[in-house]
């Protein structure tokens, strides 16, 4: 679990997050949404640690992040994976390589060791003949999968994904939704979700947070996003005409 | 008061790169990679330039001997003095921050681009010291490709003398053999070890510290080339007045 308690973030005068309070649970898929420039991204990278807020704190399982010591901090960095916006594969290296990198850095396994486990995690993101290729031989739905592997191989704690579906095709985007949230549950880890993707939101948001200029506007489930009055949620996912249909639709239903 | 910052900046990236090193296993293959991309690959543009530049120098100062009263020899002395001291130390170091100072800066501000430098941070990796670490160790054995550069432009400039017809061979090799100060050599080679750490660090600096896309790495790396001559010059004048002043 990761308990984020009132932070703020700046970048000289321009004021990013200003006081962010939420929860994000074990085992669910959590979505963090909001228009360009509502400090989303911001608000990931300090979930992940690269970003340092300058008010409030970030608790990881109950470990509060700016008191651990250095080794803590590198070791709370190993438990998480990050699946990044553009795969961010390393060029130099095979498919294989890629999912190896972790282990090869971090453990003390042996080569059929590590050969084992990265067989085992591209079989599991359903990549079973990739091993030898380079990241740009495959498909873009391909490296995310390759992506989420190397998140993966560590047995990471926590998962985080910045935008895991652009640029997918709208097939491909249900797909890699699916395995994220598969991946969730039989991991048992928190997952945290940077999106756009109003898919991703009906179809994975077990819980989601909206960010509106720094602020945390509202959060909820994916049920309780249908029935909201807000107006800045309402007026940001129901953009489109066709999501306007479904949310009469839903709501006709639960009448 | 940016070049200040920068400056800064670049100081805490040294102190970085020699932090929280990567697994030795992991290091060695990278070393030996950029040993191959920044020496071995460059060897071929550094003999045939310096082939010829040894060459120019020895006709032109062939050229310009026009008193009866000096010795031919002095071809060969002249070019062993102007190679061994200036040329190969200095102006190869000045084209190799273009040819491995732009692939360093555009090889990892690809990466910053690309998010593959976040992805090494948020596995909790030194990106500065898995990144530069192996390029700055390469680029020790930088001196053997000077001593390459040294040999290939005397030879240039034996060739260009005794084949052009401006004096004999045997000319060439007495005037090469007059008036050696071995310390010149160290010198030389003093010079190229930290032009190597310039060539190394100047153009990393610029692209692990560059924002933006594509047109930002092109930017960058014409920044990198043109820091990192300026400071092979500033450099070359400091040590000169330092170690033969």
């Amino acid at each position: 679990m990761i308990e984020v308690r009132d932070i703020h973030k700046s970048f000289g005068d321009a004021h990013i997050l200003k006081g962010v309070t939420t929860t994000f649970e074990k085992g669910k898929t959590n979505l963090i949404i909001g228009q360009s420039g509502s400090g989303k991204t911001v608000f990931l990278k300090c979930l992940l640690g690269l970003f340092i807020p300058e008010e409030g704190g970030i608790v990881y399982d109950g470990k509060l992040y700016a008191d651990l010591t250095d080794n803590e901090k590198r070791d709370l960095r190993q438990e998480m994976g990050m699946v990044f916006q553009g795969s961010a594969l390393f060029d130099s290296m095979t498919v294989e390589g890629n999912v190896m990198f972790p282990l090869e850095m971090f453990t003390k396994q042996s080569k059929s060791e590590m050969k084992d486990r990265v067989d085992a995690v591209l079989k599991r993101v359903n990549l079973i003949d990739a091993h030898h290729k380079f990241p740009s031989e495959i498909s873009g739905g391909m490296q995310k999968r390759v992506a989420i592997a190397r998140a993966i191989v560590m047995n990471p704690k926590y998962l985080f994904c910045d935008e895991p579906n652009s640029g997918l095709d709208p097939k491909t985007a249900i797909l890699i939704d699916d395995l994220i949230k598969e991946i969730t549950e039989e991991y048992n880890i928190t997952t945290v979700i940077n999106t756009h993707d109003m898919n991703s939101v009906m179809q994975i948001g077990e819980k989601i947070i909206f960010l509106k200029d720094g602020l945390l506007e509202w959060e909820g489930t994916k049920n309780e996003i249908f029935k909201t009055d807000n107006e800045a949620v309402t007026n940001f996912v129901y953009s489109s005409d066709l999501f306007k249909k479904v949310r009469q639709m839903y709501i006709q239903e639960q009448n | 008061m940016n070049y200040l910052a920068s400056v800064g900046s670049y100081a805490i990236m040294i102190r970085e790169v020699f932090k929280k090193p990567t697994k030795w296993r992991i290091m060695k293959s990278l070393i030996f990679k950029e040993i191959d991309e920044l020496i071995f690959s460059s060897l071929g543009i550094i003999i045939f330039i310096s082939f010829f530049i040894g060459a120019v120098v020895a006709i032109q100062t062939a050229l310009n001997l026009t008193n009866p009263l000096i010795p031919r020899n002095l071809i060969g002395f002249a070019t062993r003095q102007s190679v061994i001291l200036e040329f190969a130390p200095t102006f190869v170091s000045i084209i190799m921050a273009g040819k491995v100072g732009s692939y360093i800066t555009s090889s990892i501000g690809t990466m910053r681009v690309t998010e593959q430098i976040d992805a090494l941070e948020v596995m909790g990796v030194n990106s500065l010291n898995y990144l530069v670490f192996p390029k700055i160790i390469a680029m020790l054995f930088y001196p053997f490709a000077i001593a390459i550069s040294m040999y290939v432009g005397i030879f240039g400039g034996w060739m260009a003398g005794v084949f052009g017809g401006f004096l004999t061979s045997e000319d060439f090799i007495t005037g090469l053999q007059s008036d050696f100060v071995p310390f010149h050599i160290a010198y030389a080679f003093v010079k190229t070890l930290i032009f190597a750490f310039v060539i190394a660090t100047i153009p990393s600096f610029h692209g692990f510290y560059m924002r933006g896309g594509a047109l930002e790495v092109g930017k960058a790396s014409t920044t990198a080339f043109v820091w990192t001559s300026v400071a092979i010059i500033i450099l070359n004048y400091i040590l000169t007045q330092l170690l033969l002043g």
